[in-house]
């Protein structure tokens, strides 16, 4: 029982990361119908300049442990939301008249691109990270002295998680930025002759995604404390899974999919093969998208003749 | 055709691009991060910062005051070619054939270099063998490399644990790989383009997790090593001494032993192998399910509209497809003489589908072309190879941009009212 | 004379909106029935009903054939063209860097899969598939000369000027040798002049072929001039039906298309 609870909050803990990414990839889904498919390297990007941020800071003096958090979040949303409107402006604008296979594969091509250029820059080899806030809480030790715990960190990643949902939340149902959203997400013609700038829609949506993907990387690095230029591509895939398990286009539901896949992974790591966690993964994907093509909290989609 | 743009309009553009890459640079370029024992550490890089910033610059600026559309400029270029390549275009197969026959006849033809014609040959075949499923049938298929993987790994078990030969595998390898494609194949070939082709991505990626784990049937990450080579036929064998019963090539054919005998052979057997997918996909193209494969291609509904199968037709081009994927697997691990999972990730898949998409749907010359392009220029210019990768993903996305439909754009009938 | 289509009680529902509600109506056997009605009526969507791109909510439709009668409703839409419904699109849907010939041999796939054994034969190189192609070819020649588009036989399709693609889709349909041909819209785009030759073309293929024809059309000009029978639809129902002259007069169709007078507003 103990030891369930612990994987329970672990794959909780996954799950809100996976979910963080989520978000930016049913955010762009909804908006231009495509698949960012290097939305992975943003988060692993962002998960870089944390790692690079907190050793700058730190050598600046700066110890304190909430403020480097809240500096190096800053840094990551608004260096990673750069990257997020570069790419769009750049690389997907001009070509968003194309089919939607040519998009992929460009988005491809950046995907490479992307994780060749950090691993040119900073290495190929493994980055570590000594925990940045140690200690937590036990919440019960069962009887053959198992100790369930909650980790400080894993803590800050439930409140930064509900407290950025909220945000997101409130951004889209109650401001303006929200309803253009909403309106060029349903229908992009009719919210632009609605007088609604739909390019500059779609660039803050790319930006939100990032941003979010970057916080989704910094708590990768403060949580495992090790990352590699690599990472993006799995926690992409996975993050995919999330979205499209969820009900792609429905932001509820990528959150609701990544902590339901962060689940399966670490109950299926902790009690069956941790090798093939992965596999588990890609499985559900396959299934999903077989079964439920609409995923949990996502509507049918009727094609038109 | 330039619109004139001011010179002030053109240098705020610049530094907008400049401030940019100063701010997208900072963290990754100007900074490094350095691994020590005990952790990491930072050192500082700003003149590669600075470098790139500048480049940031003067790129921009270049671009807005040419004003040129890119594509236009694409579109000039490749009209002012044509005239030159035209006439030659329809040589340039022959010619290709011919030379690949000679190749290792030539002066400059060492071991070296006629190895790299076996990867180069290889990647050709899988790109004509992914042909049959992206480039006829339209189906984006990210995780060919799985029935690369299973044709390889199918060979290395069947000869280490029962002792088959090359030539007893060959026909082996494209079965187990073909029932591979049937079974993945079937429940997802429903999927619509962009998820079918994330699904397959995942298929690849669950093979080499498997090849990587399963250690009992595998080896695991250590990989099977001494995989047989070719022999002549079952004739000879390459080798400077042969077993007892067995004959060496050399002796056959009453000339001194040398090592680049298996090589040349091997890449005797890889040839004759592509030319024989060539072979087949020209053929079928012109048979009902080639055009059916095309129609689906062009407009799915309207081939469901006609009567067409779709879910069947995908099928068999799937599983087809993968049946050359499995016999690429074989010739792969001749080549190597050992196989491992690392070789199957994802990056190869994205290979051979640059490759394929980059070459023109559909287009045999294209593949080729794309082939010595992307393959062939890294193995034999070893200095590009640092910047490869990067440049490979930079190359898809200006292919996309310019070029969607590939090198080579125009498409052969398969049939002609006279 | 039984009808070559029976629909009864047809619905489909999308969610909360019903785009077609309770639609009964026959399709005769070669005769032209048209089916108009302002946008948004739910034309495209019976059209899509019929040929299988669409799964009914409620209703039958019917095929009546010579082996007996078969149910439509549910099936694959490739099962029903096999069965011998063809239909065109509103957008017109062309294999576009295929050439017009090679539309026309797609459209003729089932005898030549049925000689070629599954293309086994092609493969071997065997006379019978040569022979079947050749076939193929002479038929997908005699539509190309009824239609004037022989000149431009090797040209891919999307190359075609727009009132030709039209003509290439419909040909393209008959090849597949229907009972019923379903035409969407088939003179949208089109000027006065190559409206009313369409509409004749339309009329001479279906007294040549003793074709069935259920057509989709907004141009009256060409509704009226061919048509043998029409159906109207209005917000999802069937609000009138009958012969050309009857539904010029006929009340309710006159006010769906303009619209009451204000104060007959109830």
């Amino acid at each position: 029982m103990a030891y369930f609870l612990q994987q329970l909050i672990n794959g909780l803990t996954l799950g809100a990361i996976y979910g963080l990414i989520a978000i930016g990839y049913t955010m762009v889904y909804g908006i231009i119908g495509m698949i960012n498919f290097a939305h992975g390297e943003i988060y692993m990007i962002g998960a870089f300049v944390a790692l690079i941020a907190t050793l700058a800071l730190t050598s600046l003096g700066i110890t304190s442990a909430p403020l480097l958090l809240l500096l190096v979040i800053a840094a990551a949303m608004a260096i990673a939301g750069l990257y997020g409107w570069t790419i769009e402006r750049a690389i997907y604008r001009p070509l968003r008249a194309s089919p939607r296979l040519t998009l992929l594969i460009s988005a491809i091509g950046l995907s490479i691109f992307l994780q060749q250029y950090v691993q040119l820059a900073q290495g190929g080899r493994v980055k570590t990270l000594p925990p940045l806030i140690p200690g937590g809480f036990t919440l019960m030790t069962d009887a053959s002295g198992f100790a369930v715990g909650i980790s400080n960190f894993q803590i800050v990643v439930f409140v930064l998680t509900i407290l950025l949902m909220t945000g997101l939340t409130l951004i889209i149902n109650r401001t303006e930025l929200g309803r253009a959203q909403r309106a060029a997400a349903a229908d992009p013609l009719m919210a632009a002759l609605c007088g609604i700038d739909v390019d500059r829609t779609i660039s803050t949506t790319f930006v939100i995604g990032a941003a979010l993907a970057a916080v989704a990387g910094v708590m990768v690095v403060f949580y495992y404390g090790v990352i590699d230029f690599f990472i993006g591509f799995l926690a992409g895939l996975k993050a995919f899974t999330a979205a499209v398990l969820g009900g792609i286009g429905s932001l509820p539901g990528a959150l609701l999919g990544g902590l339901l896949l962060g689940l399966v992974e670490s109950f299926w790591a902790a009690y069956a093969d941790a090798a093939y966690k992965d596999v588990a993964a890609y499985g559900i994907l396959v299934l999903v998208l077989i079964v439920r093509p609409s995923g949990l909290l996502g509507r049918p989609e009727i094609e038109k003749v | 055709m330039a619109t004139a743009v001011s010179p002030m309009r053109a240098l705020k553009e610049a530094g907008i691009a400049a401030l940019v890459a100063a701010v997208l640079g900072l963290p990754l370029i100007g900074f490094r991060l350095m691994d020590q024992a005990g952790g990491e550490t930072l050192a500082t890089r700003w003149y590669d910062l600075v470098y790139v910033i500048a480049i940031a610059f003067v790129g921009r600026l270049a671009l807005v005051l040419t004003g040129d559309s890119p594509r236009r400029s694409a579109a000039a270029v490749t009209s002012a070619v044509a005239p030159i390549v035209r006439p030659v275009g329809a040589y340039l197969p022959w010619l290709l054939i011919v030379f690949a026959l000679i190749l290792p006849a030539l002066p400059f033809a060492t071991r070296g270099v006629i190895d790299s014609g076996i990867l180069i040959l290889t990647y050709i075949l899988l790109g004509w063998g992914l042909n049959i499923v992206t480039g006829l049938a339209g189906l984006l298929d990210l995780g060919y490399v799985a029935f690369l993987a299973i044709g390889a790994y199918t060979t290395a078990i069947l000869s280490s644990r029962f002792g088959l030969t090359f030539w007893e595998c060959l026909p082996l390898a494209p079965v187990a790989a073909s029932a591979a494609g049937l079974l993945l194949g079937f429940p997802i070939l429903k999927l619509r383009g962009d998820y079918f082709a994330i699904v397959t991505l995942g298929f690849g990626e669950i093979i080499r997790i498997v090849a990587n784990n399963w250690r009992s049937l595998t080896n695991g990450s250590q990989g099977i090593a001494n995989l047989p080579r070719p022999s002549f036929f079952g004739l000879a064998d390459f080798t400077a001494s042969p077993a007892p019963g067995h004959t060496a090539f050399n002796a056959l054919f009453g000339i001194a032993y040398s090592p680049i005998q298996r090589v040349i052979f091997l890449y005797y057997v890889v040839l004759a192998l592509a030319l024989a997918v060539n072979v087949f996909t020209l053929r079928i193209r012109r048979l009902p399910i080639g055009r059916m494969w095309e129609a689906l291609r062009e407009d799915d509904i309207a081939a469901a509209a006609l009567g067409i199968d779709r879910r069947k037709i995908k099928l068999a081009a799937f599983a087809i497809g993968a049946a050359w994927g499995g016999v690429a697997g074989v010739v792969f691990d001749a080549r190597q003489g050992f196989v491992t999972p690392e070789s199957f990730g994802f990056i190869e898949s994205a290979m051979i589908t640059a490759i394929v998409v980059l070459g023109g749907m559909g287009s045999q010359l294209g593949i080729v072309l794309a082939a010595v392009v992307l393959v062939g220029l890294p193995e034999l210019f070893r200095e590009f190879d640092t910047y490869r990768m990067m440049t490979f993903g930079a190359a898809m996305i200006a292919i996309m941009r310019f070029r969607p439909r590939g090198l080579i754009e125009t498409r052969r009938p398969t049939a002609v009212l006279k | 004379m039984t009808a070559i289509l029976t629909i009864d009680g047809l619905t489909m529902r999308f969610g909360g909106l019903t785009a077609i509600d309770a639609v009964s109506f026959e399709v005769r056997p070669a005769a032209i029935t048209a089916l108009i009605g302002p946008n948004g009526a739910g034309k495209t969507t019976l059209f899509n009903c019929v040929t299988g791109f669409y799964r009914p909510t409620k209703g039958g439709i019917r095929l009546n054939r010579a082996g007996g009668p078969v149910q439509l409703a549910g099936l694959p839409n490739h099962r029903i063209a096999r069965l011998g419904v063809a239909r065109t699109f509103q957008n017109i849907r062309l294999f576009g860097r295929m050439t017009v010939l090679e539309n026309l041999l797609v459209a003729q796939h089932a005898e030549l899969m049925r000689a070629s054994l599954f293309s086994i034969a092609g493969i071997l190189g065997l006379p019978r598939y040569r022979k079947a192609e050749a076939q193929a070819i002479e038929t997908a020649r005699h539509w190309l000369d009824r239609v004037g588009l022989t000149a431009r036989a090797n040209d891919p399709a999307d190359t075609l000027p727009y009132g030709d693609q039209r003509r290439l889709e419909i040909v393209r349909a008959i090849c597949t040798g229907p009972r019923l041909l379903c035409l969407d819209e088939p003179a949208a785009g089109l000027n006065p002049r190559e409206s009313a030759d369409l509409a004749a073309l339309i009329r001479a293929i279906s007294a040549e072929l003793d074709l069935a024809v259920l057509l989709i059309e907004h141009d009256m000009s060409v509704v009226m001039g061919i048509s043998d029978h029409i159906v109207v639809l209005d917000y999802g129902r069937k609000i009138a039906e009958g012969p050309p002259a009857a539904i010029r007069a006929d009340k309710a169709v006159i006010a769906a298309y303009l619209g009451e007078p204000e104060d007959a507003v109830a």
